[in-house]
Formats: structure tokens, C-alpha cells, sequence
């Protein structure tokens, strides 16, 4: 019924950002040396969060404009994923920064930019365990959800550009950009980014498919009257 | 420059229609009934002007008189906590039996943009209040007073239209004002970075590249946040 190949795509384009990742060669860069490899683990996690957030905001949308209560479990879960890549995201980053800044934490605004959105789902999720009413909770979080997401990417996008920031590439700091980030680096990035990215998917529907049958199992008048 | 410019226009053409907008509705008389609300109940207003005088004299017993980085950071963080108890009372102090009334006779985006004006209303007072405040007891590092005003003005509007739509959504929730806040924080974080390093350029000469850029996106944001408010809230008044 489902089609599976993106499955199996995701496990050989993972299982390569891996191998290749940590085998192929990479440019020498100063300061950065052998820890540019984490750019095949610590980016995808960023461009995962943004495409699950998206996806959630986009089911959101679809809830206030259905009703359907399938589209907020679809929202909830991708929300969910996403604060898990986040998370990962920050940790790989500071282990990282930890090698290379010397210090896991050290203010760079696209640390506090992303631990401001970190901060903005946590309450996601409080605003959704607090409410026991399945319809207000499904419209208040998809309200709240679309608010937030539109706030969190000018937050995102536009403040670290404003402030000169530590990360490769920002204030004349060596970095990935279209000198730097060689072709070799490409071959390994962009299907990392890909496969991590279906990794998050599935991982996704898994978790969709198991509140879908625990939403039919509640709402079914046979079951929950035994 | 040509961009920036052609930019302005278009942020001044949206205000010029929300103010037009403003003028045709009942917009007018459902901010007058707040205010009037506000002034009859006095307990209320006036507890929000003792919780003002309290908060900026606790910080002032620990804090004496700072050097202008230190007194910059206690203002804002001041304004965070006077935004939530003043703005908290726009959505949470009515009960839900009138909202269902008000359904009936106007516009949820009229209702919500009356709500946000109200707010900043309010809250701009107490903020010119915990001003006045700060400069008798803290000290007085401005430099340039109309520009410190200024930004406190802009920071009044973007904290109260922010928590003024998440005060609707805590109160569909049936919560508390204590929602409102754990929602609230995250979000206005980024928007007090951006007013406390506005605010630095008024009381300290340093020199701020890049300072209209982000007094502008601070704007853009306070729009974003209104024009979101009144598209979703909608959403948040169906039963």
C-alpha cells in the first residue's frame, strides 16, 4: 500500500553521509581542519528542523481550514520530529564549538537565535499537555504553531545576518561557501541532507500512523465501551 | 537607498490603511468601552500601577544605582514583567459569557485590533511610568531623552500586541495569566534583544552600524505580529 523506495533511500543516503562522510577526503582549512565533517551531520540537522517545521506549519493550516482532527495529529507529530532534529542539532553543534571556539557556549547569535526557537516549541508542547479537549486543543496549538513558525524564521534568517557571527563563513571566517566548500564536500553534503532529511520523514509517519490508531481507537464507540 | 526608500512607502501605505480602516468600524467605541472599563474599575489599573512602583524598587534595593549596560538590561527586563500583568487583563479579565456577546455585534479582527490598541494604550503609560521611575530612583544615564521615549513607545507596541494575542489564546484555554507568560517569553526574547540594543545607542555613545536596519525589522515584526493576529484570530473565537 505504501511505497517504500524513499525508506530504503534514506537508510543508503544516511549510510553513506556516515561512511563517506567520515572517510572521503576534505579540504584543509584553517582553524576548522578534520572538523569540517561535521558539516554532513550538524547542517542537515538545521535544514530537517526547518523542512518538519514547515511541514507541521502546512498541516496547521490545513487543520484550521479542514477541521479535520487528522491534520493536527499530522501538525503535532512533524512539530515533534522537528524539536528532536533541533536538538540534535544543538548538541552536534556544541560538541563541535567545543574543538573549535574553545567553549561549547559562546553567544553567537545563531546559537541564541536557535535556542530562542527551542525555547518557542518547548512552550508548543506545554500549550498542547495542557488542554484535555481534543478540538480546542487541535485549533489553539495550530493558532499558536502558525504564530510562532512566522515569528521564529525572521528570527532565523534575518538576526544573525545582522550581527556578525562566529560560524564558518560569517565575519571573514573560512567556511562552506562557494570557494571553500569543494566538490568533493558537495558529493557527500547535499545527499546527507537529503537523507537525513527522509530519515526525519519516516521517522514521522511512524509515529503518525501510531497516534492515528490510537485517535481511531478512542474515538470508536465499540472499543472504548467494552 | 532606493529600496529602503520604496520599502518605507510601502510599510507607511499598510499603517495608513489600518488607520482608515480604524476611523470606519466600531473600532473607536470598543476601545473607549475598555478605557472606560479601566477607569470605573480603578482597583485594577491602580494595581498594575503598584505592581510598577514595587518591581522598580525591589530591583532598585538590590540594584542601587548601575552603570548604563546594567540599568538598560534591568529596564527591559522590567517592562517584560509589567507587559505580562498589563496586557494579561485584556483577554483574561472579561468573562467568557460577554466574548460571546461581542461575537454578535462586530468583526473578531475589529474586536482583536481594538484589544491590541487598548493594550499598547495601557501599557505605554506604564512604561512611561516605570520611566519616570527608573530616572528618580536608578539614576539617570540617557542621553538622549526623545530617542529613549521613542524606542520605549515602540517597545510598548510590539510587547503588547505579542501578548495581547497570546492572552486570547490562554484564555480560549480556560488558563491562567501564568500561560500566557510561558508562551509569551520565548517569543518576545528576540524582539527585547533587538529594543535593548536599540535602546544603548540613547544612553551611551557608542557607535551602532546597522542601527536602522534593525529598528526597521523590528517594525516589520511588530506588523507581522498584528497582521497574524487579526488573520488567526478568528480561528480562536469559534466555540
Amino acid at each position: 500500500m505504501r511505497r517504500s523506495w524513499w525508506k530504503v533511500l534514506s537508510v543508503i543516503l544516511v549510510a553513506y553521509a556516515i561512511i563517506g562522510g567520515l572517510l572521503l577526503p576534505v579540504p584543509r582549512q584553517h582553524i576548522i581542519n578534520e572538523t569540517i565533517r561535521n558539516l554532513y551531520f550538524h547542517v542537515p540537522m538545521w535544514f530537517g528542523m526547518i523542512l518538519l517545521f514547515t511541514c507541521a506549519v502546512v498541516y496547521a493550516v490545513k487543520y484550521l481550514r479542514s477541521g479535520n482532527l487528522e491534520h493536527d495529529i499530522y501538525s503535532a507529530e512533524f512539530t515533534k520530529v522537528g524539536i528532536l532534529f533541533s536538538i540534535l542539532g544543538m548538541l552536534t553543534g556544541m560538541e563541535w564549538a567545543n574543538y573549535s571556539w574553545g567553549e561549547p557556549w559562546s553567544n553567537d547569535p545563531k546559537q541564541l537565535g536557535t535556542a530562542i526557537c527551542m525555547l518557542i516549541y518547548f512552550a508548543y508542547l506545554i500549550l498542547r499537555s495542557g488542554m484535555k479537549d481534543e478540538e480546542k486543543r487541535a485549533r489553539l496549538s495550530s493558532v499558536y504553531n502558525i504564530f510562532a513558525y512566522a515569528l521564529m524564521i525572521p528570527l532565523l534568517w534575518i538576526l544573525p545576518r545582522m550581527v556578525d557571527s562566529l560560524h564558518p563563513g560569517n565575519g571573514g571566517n573560512p567556511g562552506f561557501n562557494s570557494y571553500d566548500l569543494d566538490s568533493n564536500m558537495r558529493m557527500v553534503f547535499y545527499p546527507a541532507v537529503i537523507g537525513w532529511f527522509l530519515l526525519g520523514l519516516w521517522m514521522t509517519t511512524l509515529s503518525i500512523r501510531l497516534h492515528l490508531v490510537n485517535h481511531k481507537r478512542d474515538n470508536d464507540f465499540h472499543t472504548t465501551n467494552k | 537607498m532606493g529600496l529602503k526608500k520604496k520599502f518605507l512607502l510601502f510599510v507607511s501605505g499598510i499603517c495608513l490603511y489600518l488607520c482608515c480602516r480604524m476611523f470606519q468600524g466600531n473600532l473607536l467605541s470598543l476601545i473607549r468601552k475598555d478605557i472606560l472599563i479601566e477607569w470605573r474599575q480603578k482597583h485594577t489599573l491602580f494595581g498594575v500601577l503598584l505592581y510598577v512602583g514595587c518591581t522598580v524598587f525591589v530591583v532598585y534595593t538590590m540594584s542601587g544605582q548601575p552603570d548604563t549596560r546594567v540599568w538598560n538590561a534591568l529596564f527591559w527586563i522590567t517592562q517584560l514583567f509589567v507587559a505580562t500583568n498589563a496586557v494579561a487583563k485584556s483577554f483574561l479579565q472579561e468573562p467568557q459569557a460577554r466574548f460571546r456577546y461581542y461575537f454578535t455585534i462586530v468583526k473578531p479582527s475589529t474586536f482583536m485590533m481594538a484589544k491590541m490598541i487598548y493594550s499598547t494604550i495601557l501599557l505605554l503609560a506604564m512604561s512611561l511610568v516605570s520611566l519616570l521611575l527608573f530616572n528618580v530612583l536608578l539614576g539617570n544615564p540617557i542621553i538622549q531623552t526623545g530617542l529613549f521615549v521613542l524606542i520605549t513607545a515602540i517597545g510598548s507596541i510590539s510587547l503588547s500586541v505579542v501578548f495581547t494575542f497570546l492572552s486570547a489564546i490562554a484564555a480560549r484555554a480556560n488558563q491562567n495569566a501564568a500561560l500566557m507568560a510561558i508562551l509569551g517569553f520565548p517569543l518576545v526574547t528576540p524582539m527585547l534583544m533587538m529594543l535593548s540594543q536599540l535602546a544603548i545607542k540613547a544612553i551611551a555613545p557608542v557607535y551602532q552600524p546597522g542601527w536602522g536596519n534593525l529598528a526597521m525589522v523590528l517594525l516589520l515584526l511588530d506588523l507581522l505580529v498584528v497582521a497574524l493576529g487579526i488573520i488567526l484570530f478568528p480561528f480562536l473565537w469559534q466555540e
